[in-house]
């Protein structure tokens, strides 16, 4: 068994931390492989069809970013910066232990961090389209699969077979149906529960090893969900005004936007942002002949404001307004997020033209706005 | 029974009485360091004149609106402003409410509030700006506004309220006339205001907050947002006003 070396400033860590590292020491000193990813693109089944454990490394937090600073400028995306920061300080068992990082060429800001976070730990960049609209758009994609593909086969000394794949498409695709079971439950009239435990489920789900592990704790809050539902449990007031909450990844904002919402009259019945029910209804065809393009294909689909135009977007929110019964829309972008930024014009054209008050939230991941982003949103469900 | 609205704002706590759908009394008070003793001592007030918790319904209002213990509820002043000015104005417009740390743009229809803007983090635009401008000119606000009418046309660039003042004192340097910097620093206000406003526009506007009885700004603004500007001593009590009305 080989003996990994601990951060230089373990000692210093908090006991949580410190638990966080040794478990994942542990898993990987006992021949567990990790891979960390940022992004809905990155195409999961590969890697659980390897064998590897794929962990999400998004920075939700405002901990690393002074540090990130040191090297990032300051007027970046908190997530960029906080996602860099972790590696930098070393304070994230996952980025620190993972074998290597996969990113993609989504805005601009990640892919020119990602070279510089190439310097702390490997990071292979999958180079994604400009759009799925040009007709090689797919076979562009397709090749970066294989290529991916053959990066793990070649690295890991394995063979990635199509029967592996096909498996990991099958599991994967249950894990996206509890998903959306936990999304459906949340949207009900009245909520079976609150989006920030949803959305906490989610994020912790994130770090459990491997897609089954992963299955389990999403079908565990399902479970919990419907049986406290059975027994007659009404965790949500039914007058609380039903916010859809679109735009930038809200896991950094759980407290600051998430919280408050659900503080203030308001509950969150709908997170159409990239890990809600926009990206996760898309399932693989798990019979299709070629189970690769399969996959490629369907990751590819995933409206991202990076995509140039990007018009699905918007017409699945239309949809999801009328299907969750919404009474406002906010979005929320994080600061420096051009793509969401721009396109959020057109999310308020569409909600001005469904009739539906729309509110977009420019923050990032400290508490310096915290009053006033709770006054805007308080004042804007009392508008509803 | 009486309706007590209380308006906790950054640098002001207002209070209004509503008793038969007329306000019968307001109270006006620096904030100072501590809502919660200003909120107290507006409960003292109204106690001696004999409107207290047996005969009166509390609802809170402003960024100390967590920090009245009596209150029987808490409402944002977005939406008090919106029903205060509905009580005052009686007409659809919109609201430009500027206060101490942030300035807002409310657009009513029918007594709703149907949008609102609000200013970002920065104090650009806000009751901050002219109170740090004036105090660094050495003036109180009425005799800022009065130097202002005399001023000639300068630019005072920098939004920022902390580059602005250093340009300022660069105005000083250069043995500017009082009169004209004055101009500067209320121009700067009203086209900060005016550019927030461009996102809730209307046929006219509301002033309410602090500077209602400031003749000369209410002039300023309805010329550049070439639309008439209304107001009235009792605006500043719109937010309390409207609080009470939520009783």
């Amino acid at each position: 068994m080989e003996t990994l070396a601990l951060p230089k400033s373990f000692d210093e860590f908090v006991d949580a931390r410190k638990a966080g590292f040794l478990k994942v020491k542990e898993y990987v000193e006992n021949g567990g492989h990790l891979v960390g990813m940022f992004c809905s693109y990155t195409p999961l089944e590969l890697f659980d069809a390897a064998g590897v454990s794929v962990v999400g490394l998004c920075g939700t937090s405002n901990e690393p970013i002074a540090d990130a600073e040191k090297v990032l400028p300051k007027n970046l995306c908190p997530l960029i910066k906080s996602s860099y920061g972790f590696a930098y300080t070393e304070k994230c068992p996952y980025t620190y232990f993972c074998d290597f990082i996969v990113g993609e060429t989504t805005c601009d800001g990640k892919k020119k961090m990602f070279e510089l976070l190439n310097d702390i730990k490997e990071t292979y960049v999958l180079h994604l389209p400009q759009s799925q609209k040009r007709d090689y758009a797919k076979e562009i994609w397709y090749q970066e699969i294989k290529l991916l593909k053959e990066y793990m086969e070649e690295r890991y000394g394995i063979e990635i077979t199509d029967e592996k794949l096909r498996e990991a498409a099958r599991k994967r695709n249950e894990l996206r149906k509890t998903q959306m079971e936990l999304y459906a439950l949340q949207g009900a009239v009245p909520p079976a529960m609150k989006a920030t435990e949803v959305m906490s489920t989610l994020a912790q789900g994130m770090f459990n090893f491997g897609v089954d592990a992963q299955h389990a704790s999403y079908k565990a809050k399902v479970d919990a969900a419907k049986e406290a539902l059975a027994g007659g449990a009404k965790p949500v007031d039914e007058k609380a005004k039903r916010i859809l909450l679109t735009g930038c990844p809200s896991t950094g904002v759980i407290q600051k936007v998430g919280m408050t919402i659900e503080n203030n009259g308001g509950v969150i019945v709908c997170l159409d942002d990239c890990g809600g029910e926009r990206t996760q209804k898309m399932l693989v065809d798990e019979n299709a002949d070629d189970i690769l393009r399969a996959i490629s294909d369907r990751y590819l689909e995933i409206h991202c404001s990076v995509m140039t135009t990007n018009e699905g977007r918007i017409a699945n929110t239309r949809e999801m307004c009328q299907k969750y019964k919404v009474d406002g829309v906010v979005e929320m972008v994080l600061q420096a997020c051009h793509t969401f930024n721009v396109e959020s014009t057109l999310m308020q054209n569409m909600c001005d033209d469904e009739g539906i008050p729309y509110m977009k939230l420019e923050t990032d991941y400290s508490t310096t706005d915290s009053g006033q982003i709770e006054t805007r949103l308080a004042a804007f469900i009392e508008m509803l | 029974m009486y309706q007590v609205g209380i308006d906790i704002g950054s640098s002001a706590a207002k209070a209004a009485v509503i008793s038969e759908g007329e306000v019968i009394k307001t109270i006006l008070l620096d904030t100072g360091f501590s809502s919660r003793k200003v909120a107290d001592t507006i409960y003292a007030t109204l106690e001696a004149e004999g409107i207290t918790k047996e005969n009166a319904k509390y609802v809170a209002t402003g960024y100390g609106r967590i920090s009245v213990p009596y209150a029987d509820d808490v409402i944002t002043e977005i939406t008090c402003h919106g029903k205060g000015s509905y009580f005052l104005f009686g007409e659809n417009g919109t609201i430009i409410d500027i206060g101490g740390q942030d300035t807002k743009g409310i657009s009513l229809k029918n007594g709703r509030v149907m949008k609102f803007i609000m200013n970002d983090k920065c104090s650009a635009g806000t009751g901050k700006f002219l109170e740090v401008m004036t105090n660094r000119l050495g003036l109180t606000p009425q005799e800022l506004s009065a130097l202002a009418r005399k001023g000639k046309e300068i630019t005072i660039s920098s939004m920022c309220t902390v580059f602005a003042e250093s340009e300022v004192i660069s105005l000083i340097g250069k043995e500017t006339p009082r009169e004209d910097i004055a101009f500067g620093v209320i121009e700067s206000v009203v086209n900060k205001v005016v550019s927030l406003l461009a996102q809730v526009p209307n046929d006219q506007y509301f002033l309410t907050g602090g500077l209602c009885e400031d003749i000369y700004i209410v002039e300023r603004l309805a010329k550049a947002l070439n639309a008439p500007v209304k107001t009235t001593p009792l605006a500043r009590f719109a937010g309390a006003i409207g609080a009470a009305i939520a009783c």
